[in-house]
């Protein structure tokens, strides 16, 4: 037999054993997200009050609203350019120096659908097959598949409960994060509700900048930020030009539906996470980027109003855990709170908990390392479903 | 926002918020936040407690009407001595001095139409100052309050997501 005819052969046994629809190994090597499991068991039952939720109890302000109809009323339903229409890249540009961010609204501002897909850019982006991606954890869910997704080796960086789960020189030195080529985090944080001030961002910026790590922030929660002002590393010195931040509407807005969110970075790195979007995405979603402006021109009132409930609510759920004895650090922004597991496995209380008394929390362990052994509940609940929920919570643990 | 506005924001929003819960909510202790729920009704800032009522969901729905008031004053007699006189009447909700093409508008709540125009025609037409009255029923509510009357209040958001 020739050594033709071998090739041929093998090719067909390849052929017979594969389908060739077969998901790549990138996509098989992710293991599904840790939520879905309690996705699906809360899905399955009846008079479930639910903490896991992640996103606003609000709808987005009616002058937003308004504005997606008008557009649509107007017929403006085609693509927009690339990077999202001027006017809203100039007023993300006036609405980000609150934040002390300056970024020229022509090159260094991309509108994407959603933050979660400016974080996906810019991975696919700014990541080599092989490059390491530091990720402070517990973390949003997508970004270890994200840097696997982009062949990138993420690399875990757990925050410590006695830090306040703020990330430190220490624990990236700890974590081998000094060799990383990028870091990823999100504070104001998912899931534990931490933020760093000033002083602790410029102690992580000096790192980055002795050790020459590229930094991907994500701010989605920085207008609700309740002690203090949100602190952007970006602003520090040196720092602007290895960072890119992720900011957008689904938080701050309540606008999780309509999937706009932007990045903001030096030029070239925004020209290259344009490319990936334009060939994915086209362009964010048209409507959304008018109710966007409008909600940058004229909301300011209602995202404060959310912000005032969004902080009773968290004053509340903080107070109902320290009166139930379960130790819980005072969360400062976003709007979870992530209390110590009652019981040594988060798991199976956040599995108990739901069968037996119908509420929803999410397992630390879900977000990654340095979450384990703790819970997430957010306060984008109504008060009235909180005070039972957290009543149930009592009646379960005492 | 100082304590006093914090806790009537919150009455205003729900006023059966416990003590424990206003407390809660504003990181006051619960001694502090019952003394300022007292103050504020010591000082008449809040006047009473009551609930916001969708009468369509009840059996015995009363008739409720707007009723425009035109008076005319003279040398001896104020709008504060005419209302006075109106809002003794205990199917009167509210009343108030407003400006425009009335004086006073009224709330008048009472169990038939025909009660509500025997009020309005026999206790409050005659008073002498009043010139005119005009009275529009309320055929439905929609928004009172501040509370929207609708039954779209479920939860569609995913019920655990990242």
């Amino acid at each position: 037999m020739s050594r033709g005819e071998e090739r041929g052969e093998e090719r067909g046994d390849e052929r017979e054993a594969r389908s060739p629809l077969q998901p790549s190994d990138r996509v098989t090597s992710v293991p599904p997200s840790g939520i879905r499991r309690f996705f699906e068991l809360a899905e399955e039952m009846d008079d479930v009050i639910s903490l896991g939720v992640g996103e606003p109890d609000f709808s987005a302000p009616w002058a937003a609203r308004e504005a997606a109809i008008a557009s649509l009323e107007q017929g403006r339903t085609s693509y927009t350019a690339n990077r999202g229409t001027r006017e809203l890249r100039e007023e993300i540009a006036a609405h980000v120096t609150k934040y002390g961010q300056e970024y020229d609204p022509d090159e260094e501002i991309l509108v994407t659908a959603g933050a979660s897909e400016a974080i996906d850019a810019a991975f696919r982006a700014l990541v080599n097959p092989g490059d390491t991606v530091a990720i402070a954890e517990p973390a949003y869910v997508s970004y270890e598949p994200g840097v696997r997704f982009a062949g990138g080796d993420p690399l875990s960086v757990p925050t410590r409960a006695e830090d306040e789960f703020v990330l430190t020189p220490e624990v990236l030195y700890e974590h081998g994060a000094d060799e990383a080529d990028l870091l990823v985090y999100c504070y104001p944080n998912n899931p534990t509700g931490a933020t760093m001030d000033r002083e602790e961002i410029t102690a992580v910026a000096e790192f980055c900048i002795e050790n020459d790590v590229g930094v991907l922030a994500d701010e989605i929660y920085a207008a609700l930020t309740y002690s203090g002002d949100h602190a952007s590393i970006a602003t520090v010195d040196g720092m602007r030009e290895r960072t890119v931040v992720f900011n957008g509407f689904s938080k701050a807005y309540a606008m999780t539906g309509l999937r706009l969110g932007y990045a903001m970075a030096p030029a070239e790195v925004i020209k290259a996470m344009n490319r990936v979007h334009q060939y994915t995405m086209l362009s964010a979603p048209t409507t959304a980027q008018y109710a966007a402006v409008e909600a940058l021109r004229s909301c300011d009132d209602e995202v404060a109003e959310m912000r005032r409930q969004y902080d009773r609510r968290r004053n509340f759920v903080l107070s109902r855990f320290e009166e139930m004895g379960i130790d819980c650090f005072e969360a400062t922004g976003a709007f979870y709170v992530f209390p110590e597991s009652p019981w040594p496995d988060a798991g199976e209380f956040a599995e108990a908990l739901l069968q037996e008394e119908g509420v929803a929390v999410v397992p630390g362990d879900a977000f990654g390392a340095g979450g384990a052994g703790h819970l997430r509940a957010s306060y984008a609940t109504g008060l009235g479903e909180l005070r039972e929920a957290m009543a149930r919570i009592e009646r379960f643990v005492d | 926002m100082d304590e006093r506005a914090e806790i009537l924001e919150l009455l205003r929003e729900n006023a059966r918020y416990s003590v424990a819960d206003l407390a809660r909510m504003t990181g006051l202790d619960e001694e502090e936040a019952a003394a300022t729920v007292e103050e504020l009704e010591a000082d008449g800032v809040v006047r009473g407690y009551q609930a916001v009522v969708d009468w369509s969901q009840w059996t015995a729905e009363p008739v409720q009407a707007h009723v425009e008031l035109n008076v005319t004053l003279d040398r001896e007699t104020s709008y504060r001595d005419i209302a006075d006189r109106i809002a003794k009447f205990s199917e009167v909700r509210s009343l108030r001095l407003v400006s425009g093409d009335y004086d006073f508008a009224l709330e008048v709540e009472a169990d038939t139409m025909g009660e509500v125009s025997r009020f309005v025609s026999e206790k409050v037409a005659p008073v002498p100052e009043i010139t005119q009255t005009v009275t529009h029923y309320i055929m439905d509510t929609y928004k009172d309050d501040g509370i929207v009357f609708d039954d779209e209040d479920d939860d569609e958001r995913l019920s655990v997501t990242p």
